[in-house]
């Protein structure tokens, strides 16, 4: 517990309260008459509003086309799965800029829907929605999929003998059991959204705009600090209103669950049911993920003088006009900083969920809530933040590479513990304590109960705590850093540049980081070096 | 509980390895390593030759570590909040946009940078105290798609006025000028040229004529042109675009192969000017080498790097062009400008009064 408590204290708490009391305090005494001002405003009232009801939009509608396909990866046998499970999880790293490119070949001018039906969507909120699908379609898929591919299948089989229909078994028997990964993806979803920036400016237009836009205007444009901290305030209260409902309504959910190894539920299609359900899926992921992911990769090939490698090439060369270095070096700064992210977030993220499994009472409930704050509180604050709170010795940390890692790892920390907590809640203790009673040492009954069962889950948070570091853009970008762009930061330079060969650079830079993302996942659900996987379910069975 | 526990001893001690790390990692060794290394703080655009860095450390001794933050207003911002105990010794990259909020908020310290007689007066905005040192100018202008003028033998628009021409119907895409710098230097264009309170009828008419506002200069350039090479490729219907005089020169330089001519033109009397400042921190740790660095940030080896690796123009005026600028490159026809002072005096009254007048 120590460890999470003293991380989040310096890395997130501090900083974070020390912009907003900047903001709040000038000349030695508390202002609070900005508070009145910034909130009696009828501009930040619609800009509030908004920001929640797309949120919670958003979430529905992600919860509603991804709850199938986290069946589908869950339970069906199919050829191409883990790479399929791969790549949808590919536009979570993608800069927005990047996917708003796609998104407007698909939804405006001259785009798909443009062609087949007239139908233009940029400048709606559809545009905004559907962006927030493509985005956060893995969650559902990862979170949510994860517990329920080792969710024991007897038990629904069990009750379909003992009469029940299949809805029937499922919603009584599946879907309580699913409920804490449900809850836990739907939050995280709706944090991401209520956070999001990149799509609501660029697929929306300056006509949307939320409490993140808006925070980020005071902050990182005007240098209102009073009026930001307010802003900040504001989101904190909603985020927080919504972290408690969640708390709520899964404290009474989580249970000890029968869980078995996933390579013990998974079946092979059968069924007509199956099948549709199966097709359902694969479309859905083919129009809304393959196909504008397909459009970057296409541009990204279409080089002057017919289609070719053209711009990959001119990637590696030494003079790559916004970079001294070969801009092909970001892939590699990328995979360095990603991976020290992932461990920090792992670490702390690992110990949390954890101490949050063992202990119980109000505070272990705060500190699980604080754990999430960071996906809810604008990027700018914490960049900011770091800025003048980690700049005296022995923490003068603002020259350090170690920050873009730190900052990352503080977003890939709550995908950890919400990926493993639901499946950690669910290892029956009786389990421990047989292995107590057996004589196993406390860290050998850890070793040969819990993490046989974790295993999976950690593998789902390490993937994502990858995922995460390797797509963020918000914070890396607002803390100064020594010259070695990451791979979004290198796509949005050259982005910023004329010419077509910044441009087809920028495209081909993207494939590289799709690429990066889809091999770096495959590998790691290769990983299986702990203990003998197969055991686990003998040893329930 | 005792595995808990064991675990997190095992986690503490692995965190405090990774401290140490990062302790060694930021002080970059011994203190005598660090009295030769002088830091830059700058934005993200920044960029330099190798070869110009490598004389500034054969010249003076130092080598020049760049740390960047966002964009140019992220970067001043940072300045203002880290003021006294900054995170380098020069900051590169204000600019008139931002100049007073730097300087009125002590951000910086005076000093007369050596060769600062080759600098034109009227770029330099702090003569007097010499805080700031002009560095580079850069213009923002409408651009124009050459071939579509042609097909529909149109003549290009020249003035603000011809833009809000109803022959210029639809025509017109730019950036958002609360949150977009191009955006904002369009706008003060027009301030500029029609008054604090003319802009607002202008606007009136542009927004009338069908202008479009989009996010971002990404935005507006690469996806909605029409002149563009990645507008080409989004299918941009919008011949006229707020960009910048050096966009041209730039769409020549990075297309392949190269071609005779540039394939979008600038309008050029419609441009607002941009000058970049660079100024020591107060509360540098190394306040010689900073000065050294602002010296060479004027000299003519950093002045002639500048045009191609961040396509502004040099301030001194024994600095050379390069050909590429001079062949395909346009100058600006009575740049508008507005004072510092008075921009930010009316920057947030003016960029909400546009939101509601324009995008609402």
């Amino acid at each position: 517990m120590t460890v999470p408590v003293v991380f989040f204290g310096i890395f997130f708490a501090y900083p974070v309260a020390a912009i907003v009391g900047r903001g709040l305090r000038q000349d030695g005494a508390w202002q609070f008459g900005a508070l009145g001002e910034v909130l009696g405003d009828p501009d930040i009232g619609q800009v509030l509003w908004f920001t929640l009801w797309q949120a919670l939009a958003s979430t529905g509608l992600i919860l509603v086309v991804a709850m199938p396909a986290a069946y589908v990866f869950a339970r069906l046998e199919f050829p191409g799965k883990s790479l399929l499970r791969a790549v949808v999880t590919v536009p979570f790293v993608l800069p927005t800029v990047v996917v708003g490119t796609a998104f407007l070949a698909l939804l405006g001018r001259g785009g798909l829907l443009d062609d087949l039906w007239g139908l233009r969507l940029d400048t709606t909120v559809w545009a905004i929605l559907l962006a927030h699908v493509f985005f956060n379609y893995a969650v559902v898929v990862r979170t949510v999929g994860g517990l329920w591919a080792q969710l024991d299948p007897r038990q629904e089989e069990a009750a379909r003998m003992l009469g029940a229909s299949r809805f029937r078994a499922w919603r009584t028997v599946t879907l309580p059991a699913l409920g804490p990964a449900v809850a836990a993806a739907a939050l995280m979803v709706f944090l991401f959204t209520f956070t999001s920036f990149g799509v609501v400016q660029i697929l929306g237009g300056p006509g949307f705009a939320t409490l993140e836009v808006e925070i980020y205007r005071q902050t990182a444009q005007l240098l209102d600090l009073p009026t930001a901290a307010v802003l900040t305030l504001v989101q904190f209260a909603a985020v927080g209103a919504i972290l408690a409902v969640h708390a709520w309504t899964v404290r009474r959910r989580e249970s000890a669950l029968s869980l078995v190894d996933a390579a013990y539920a998974v079946r092979r299609v059968r069924g007509t049911g199956q099948r549709i359900l199966l097709g359902f899926v694969l479309a859905t992921v083919a129009v809304l993920i393959l196909l504008p992911l397909g459009v970057l990769v296409e541009r990204a090939l279409d080089a002057p003088g017919g289609y070719g490698l053209g711009y990959f090439r001119a990637l590696m060369s030494a003079d790559g006009g916004a970079f001294l270095v070969p801009p092909i070096d970001a892939v590699a700064n990328s995979l360095q900083y990603a991976a020290v992210a992932t461990l920090i977030a792992l670490l702390v993220g690992g110990l949390a969920a954890a101490a949050l499994t063992r202990r119980a009472g109000p505070f272990t409930r705060g500190f699980d809530a604080l754990l999430m704050l960071p996906l809810g509180v604008s990027a700018v604050t914490v960049g900011f933040g770091f800025l003048i709170a980690l700049d005296r010795p022995p923490l003068d940390l603002r020259a350090s590479w170690i920050l873009v890692p730190l900052a990352q790892a503080l977003v890939g920390v709550p995908f950890v513990v919400r990926t493993m907590l639901p499946v950690l809640r669910a290892v029956d203790s009786r389990l421990r304590e047989a292995a107590a009673v057996l004589g196993a040492s406390p860290w050998r009954a850890w070793r040969e109960v819990d993490l046989p069962l974790v295993r999976r889950a950690l593998l789902v948070a390490a993937g994502f705590a990858f995922a995460v570091s390797l797509g963020e853009f918000g914070a890396t970008v607002f803390i100064a850093r020594p010259d070695n762009p990451t791979l979004p930061v290198a796509v949005a330079r050259l982005l910023g540049r004329a010419g077509d060969l910044n441009y087809g650079q920028a495209m081909a830079l993207s494939t590289i980081l799709m690429i990066v993302c889809v091999v770096s996942l495959l590998l790691l659900e290769r990983v299986r070096p702990l203990s003998r996987g197969a055991g686990t379910a003998g040893a329930l069975d | 509980m005792p595995i808990a526990r064991n675990a997190a001893r095992t986690a503490l001690v692995a965190c405090a390895g990774l401290f140490a790390v990062t302790a060694c990692g930021s002080g970059d060794g011994a203190d005598e390593a660090q009295s030769k290394q002088v830091t830059l703080v700058t934005h993200d655009s920044f960029n330099v030759s190798k070869d110009v860095l490598a004389e500034f450390k054969k010249k003076t001794g130092y080598t020049v570590k760049v740390l960047k933050s966002g964009d140019a207003g992220q970067a001043v911002n940072q300045a203002v909040l880290s003021k006294g105990n900054p995170q380098g010794d020069v900051l590169f990259g204000v600019d008139n946009t931002l100049l007073s909020r730097a300087v009125d908020n002590g951000v910086f310290a005076p000093y007369e940078a050596k060769g600062l007689d080759r600098v034109p007066a009227e770029y330099q905005l702090d003569a007097e105290k010499h805080r700031v040192t002009p560095v580079d100018t850069g213009d923002i202008c409408v651009n124009y798609d050459k071939s579509y003028f042609a097909d529909k033998k149109l003549d290009p628009p020249r003035t603000f006025e011809d833009l809000a021409d109803p022959k210029y119907k639809n025509l017109l895409v730019t950036e958002n000028v609360a949150t977009s710098s191009p955006g904002l230097g369009f706008l003060l264009g027009t301030a500029a040229e029609f008054g604090d309170e003319g802009w607002q009828d202008y606007w009136k008419k542009l927004k009338a004529n069908g202008v479009k506002v989009v996010e971002g200069w990404e935005q507006a350039y690469n996806e909605e042109f029409s002149g563009s090479a990645g507008g080409k490729k989004a299918g941009g219907d919008r011949p006229l675009v707020v960009s910048y005089a050096s966009s041209p020169p730039v769409e020549v330089l990075y297309a392949d192969p190269q071609p005779d001519e540039a394939p979008t033109g600038v309008l050029t009397d419609t441009c607002f000017r941009q000058i970049e400042f660079a100024g020591l921190l107060d509360g540098a740790k190394n306040p010689e080498g900073g000065k050294k660095l602002l010296d060479f940030l004027i000299g003519k080896t950093f002045q002639e790097d500048l045009p191609l690796q961040m396509f502004v123009r040099p301030v001194a005026d024994d600095a050379k062009l390069p050909k590429l600028f001079t062949e395909f490159g346009a100058e600006a026809d009575r740049a508008r400008s507005l004072e510092p002072e008075k921009i930010a005096e009316n920057r947030e009254v003016w960029v909400k009064s546009w939101t509601s007048l324009v995008v609402k």
